[in-house]
């Protein structure tokens, strides 16, 4: 099964790599108001359905991925 | 064998302070040991350990965050368990907090400018292990040199660590954006510090300040009482 984990920076969270990409946009013309930067994981694993594999992944999420703290994420299942 | 306390040095791959840690340490009276990050145990008869500075496993994922998962840190957490002191600097400040030992998270300096300078920090609790050389209010001037040292836990969590006395160390100065511009923060129980200022490289008045010379002595104290607490 494939899967996609995408990690964010909370809301609220500042991500100073975010505004350092806003601000090189910007010297390009770009106008764009807000920016954040996050991580892209794609995972290949075994599982029997869709469901064993969101949750093995969330667990990934809580113990390794992510850190709850400041990061949130996102698991999209890719195929079955 | 050395009757100096014996103090256990953390080395992962990409540590590269692991030397002056062990140096600054011997200086203090403690006896160091390098112990390689895939050893399951940690000494026999440690009585102090250290998370030196440096990059562990080219801070992939999250800086701390590899490392934290290493062979060596279930020892670690068993001996801080058993209320071992273990002390983080930088880099092993990043793994305690990732290994959940220490409360909050290290997170990219705001400025995103590596910081390399020597900074005031003033010990906020005098009543720990690590700052029983030290008195409250009193200025430490020890260098930093991290481009993640944003120290961040979330409102609550802060408030509640500050009125516990758990925030030991904090910056005179805005120096990377961390939240109440926290320097240094001790787990409940005490015995697990983290910091990101170097104390390892001011334990010399020729190093610029021996003011690090304080901490490390401290933990070489607390070894050598941790060791005969297990003897």
């Amino acid at each position: 099964m494939r899967a996609t984990v995408l990690v964010r920076p909370k809301q609220g969270i500042l991500d100073p790599q975010g505004d350092a990409v806003r601000h090189s946009l910007h010297k390009l013309g770009f106008e764009v108001s807000t920016v954040r930067v996050g991580r892209v994981i794609d995972l290949e694993l075994e599982a029997a359905d869709g469901n064993e594999a969101l949750a093995t992944i969330e667990r990934m999420c809580a113990d390794l991925l992510a850190n709850p703290l400041i990061e949130s994420c996102e698991i999209q299942i890719k195929s079955v | 064998m050395s009757d100096r306390p014996l103090v256990a040095i953390v080395v992962f791959p990409g540590s590269n302070d692991d030397r002056d840690a062990a140096w600054a340490v011997g200086a203090m009276g403690g006896e160091p040991a390098l112990v390689w990050h895939e050893e399951p145990e940690l000494p026999a008869g440690t009585g102090a350990v250290v998370l030196p500075g440096g990059f562990s496993y080219g801070d992939y994922l999250r800086t701390g965050a590899i490392a934290s998962l290493a062979p060596v840190m279930d020892a670690v957490r068993r001996f801080a368990n058993g209320g071992g002191p273990v002390l983080g600097i930088c880099n092993g400040f990043q793994i305690l907090c990732e290994s959940r030992l220490l409360p909050g998270v290290l997170r990219p300096n705001r400025q995103l400018e590596f910081v390399c300078r020597d900074v005031r920090v003033r010990v906020e609790n005098e009543d720990t292990l690590f700052t029983r050389r030290c008195t409250a209010g009193q200025e430490l001037v020890i260098p930093v040199k991290h481009g993640e040292g944003a120290w961040y836990a979330d409102e609550g969590a802060f408030v509640q660590l500050a009125a516990r006395g758990q925030i030991v160390l904090r910056y005179d100065e805005d120096v990377n954006g961390a939240l109440g511009n926290v320097a240094g923060v001790v787990n409940e129980a005490g015995n697990v510090m983290g910091l990101m200022p170097h104390p390892e490289h001011a334990v010399d008045p020729l190093l610029g300040s021996a003011d690090g010379g304080l901490l490390l002595a401290a933990l070489v104290d607390a070894a050598a009482a941790h060791a005969l607490v297990e003897a």
